[in-house]
């Protein structure tokens, strides 16, 4: 418990009380102060929220919203449950049609009922990852080139800053059409929907990282790299003795900043390309336009958040863990 | 002893910069014997560090050259180790891991075992053993330093290369440092090229001291030797007059014939005091 007040705290000024009451002064602003703000937050929404008609209703306040995730929540298990008796009565049917006749092959079915929010945050979080990943496979090896050649940078970097600003809205179409056009298979193990949210991450999240880690290895200290030449290192060993180990900390902060570039760009990116996940959850409840459905939006709201900020906690205790220099503070 | 070791020949070296090539080191010469102890001295800016990072191979002499028994030296090597002059070691890498690192890639073909009692013999040397696997970081300047010396040891180098190894501690940890390089060097008997500010550095642990003329166009002005018997003792040496001797040659050198800004009524006449020393070097050296 101490460890998320921790978390989810900036550190305090130090109390200047002393003694058993002292302690439990300075202690308290740790979690105090994120309360008050929470508490403000809750209030100024519910007051705002009650003043604001929408055509869809009033504007939810926090009562609702917490309603809504509740009914989000049983939704999910409902659907798990039908799932589950779908899944039964199949095998039942596929036993005993195997039983009167041996040489039937037992049809398998997938549950088809429509994803949960559960599902869909699921679906959210494969799909960030795989667009990061194949950023992060791109990027850091085109940074590495970027720190070690002059040239290299000087060819590269006009491109990394002509893409760098580029909203994710406006390379969506392009690449919806490009994965039409060239990802074409009868049984594709991937959705379009779900190619097309990918790599327009990966080409949102590209940048930090590439230019992080170009900065990372350029400003290698020489007489590290002295060291190098005087034990004529071979020039993979140059890499992965040198270069790699004093660019970690730089690249894993790029990566981290990446990161939460494509969690953005994601739920963007999901609403126009229709991937089941927490964008396509927003819009369609958007479409829906029943009276919950902003509470709804609101539940996933929140959940992006949530989301966004455990991956970059997740990320900065990797970038941590890897970090040689101990004496940066990284928050 | 063996007269030819290394030899640098007419070295000198231009820099390009916009206004055209500067020239930093002109017409060094000179001789060092196996087993020797040279500093270089001379003001900020003289030149001294492209003196060594010629002979390391980090930079290479526009003209002239610098040979190693027999062969010119052209690129970096494990034989010409560098004790840089803020230890340089890999902070990611424990003590012994940056001993490691140097003993794989410059012993290959050697067990395992061979590797580790090498190492550790090394950091025996500069007495770490007891800080293996601490960081970098964790460790204090002068045992940074230690393990920096430790690490070009385990190369086995023909010369050491010493870029003003102990400038950054404090005294206290330079004179350990001096000591224990002192007992390195009349153990191992390696052939050290040693830079330095400190004049009593220079005349404590010298054959030779080599003194640079300011630059730019910077090249040797005058060269000392040392016959102070050793294992010399800095305590007795501290009142014995001809350390003082030396000490007075160099400081006389370095703040009287090179001040590094001089006044203008008096630049003639010291510029006149700095060539019939350089006279004075060469009939010197020749005799040595």
């Amino acid at each position: 418990m101490s460890k998320m007040a921790n978390i989810l705290s900036f550190s305090p000024a130090k109390s200047p009380m002393s003694g058993p009451m002292g302690a439990v002064y300075s202690r308290a602003p740790a979690l105090l102060l994120p309360l008050i703000g929470l508490l403000m937050f809750l209030a100024v929404w519910n007051g705002v929220a009650k003043s604001i008609d929408t055509s869809l209703g009033q504007f939810p306040g926090p009562a609702q919203v917490w309603e809504q995730a509740g009914s989000l929540i049983t939704e999910h298990g409902a659907q798990r449950d039908s799932a589950d008796a779908f899944y039964t009565r199949q095998e039942e049917r596929n036993a005993a049609r195997v039983a009167q006749d041996p040489t039937y092959e037992p049809k398998i079915r997938e549950f088809t009922g429509a994803p949960t929010f559960f599902d869909q945050i699921w679906t959210s979080l494969y799909t960030v990852m795989v667009g990061f990943i194949i950023a992060s496979v791109i990027a850091v090896p085109v940074g590495i080139l970027c720190g070690l050649s002059k040239s290299a940078y000087a060819a590269i970097n006009p491109l990394i800053q002509l893409f760098k600003p580029v909203s994710p809205l406006a390379w969506l179409p392009l690449v919806t059409m490009v994965v039409s056009a060239l990802y074409v298979s009868d049984d594709p193990t991937f959705s379009k929907s779900f190619v097309t949210s990918a790599l327009t991450v990966s080409l949102c999240c590209l940048w930090p990282t590439l230019i992080n880690t170009a900065v990372g290895v350029s400003a290698i200290d020489t007489d590290l790299l002295n060291v190098s030449k005087v034990l004529r290192l071979t020039p993979t060993s140059h890499l992965t003795k040198i270069i790699l180990p004093s660019s970690i900390p730089m690249i894993f902060t790029g990566l981290r900043l990446s990161l939460g570039i494509g969690w953005m760009v994601l739920i963007a990116a999901e609403m126009l390309a229709q991937n089941p996940g927490l964008g396509k959850f927003v819009w369609d409840e958007f479409q829906n336009g029943s009276s919950e459905s902003l509470a709804r939006i609101m539940v996933a709201v929140l959940t992006i958040g949530a989301i966004g900020f455990i991956l970059d906690r997740i990320m900065l205790s990797v970038q941590r863990a890897v970090s040689w220099d101990k004496s940066s503070v990284l928050r | 002893m063996q007269a030819k070791h290394l030899e640098l020949e007419q070295v000198g070296i231009d820099f390009p910069t916009p206004k055209g090539p500067f020239t930093a080191l002109t017409d060094v010469n000179l001789k060092i014997a196996k087993g020797e102890f040279v500093s270089l001295i001379g003001h900020s800016g003289c030149g001294k560090s492209t003196v060594l990072n010629i002979v390391a191979g980090l930079h290479q002499a526009t003209t002239g050259g610098v040979i190693l028994d027999g062969a010119e030296v052209k690129t970096p090597g494990p034989e010409r180790a560098v004790v840089f002059q803020n230890h340089s070691l890999l902070p990611w890498l424990s003590v012994y891991k940056n001993v490691e690192l140097a003993v794989k890639h410059t012993m290959r073909g050697k067990s395992k075992k061979e590797m580790r009692d090498w190492i550790m013999h090394n950091l025996e040397l500069v007495h770490m053993t007891h800080a293996l696997d601490k960081l970098p970081s964790e460790i204090s300047g002068g045992m940074k330093q230690r393990v920096g010396i430790a690490r070009a040891l385990a190369m086995e180098p023909k010369v050491l290369l010493m870029d003003e190894p102990f400038g950054a501690l404090d005294a206290l940890t330079r004179a350990h440092l001096q000591d224990s390089l002192m007992e390195i060097h009349a153990d191992l008997g390696n052939t050290v090229i040693m830079i330095t500010h400190d004049v009593d550095e220079a005349v404590l642990l010298s054959d030779r001291i080599v003194m640079m003329n300011n630059g730019p166009a910077a090249t040797i002005g005058e060269i000392l030797n040392i016959e102070l018997p050793r294992p010399r003792d800095r305590l007795k040496l501290a009142d014995n007059p001809e350390y003082n001797h030396y000490r007075h040659e160099v400081l006389t050198f370095l703040y009287d014939k090179q001040k590094k800004i001089e006044p203008v009524s008096s630049h003639i006449k010291s510029s006149k005091a700095g060539g019939g020393s350089a006279k004075k070097a060469n009939s010197k050296s020749d005799a040595a």
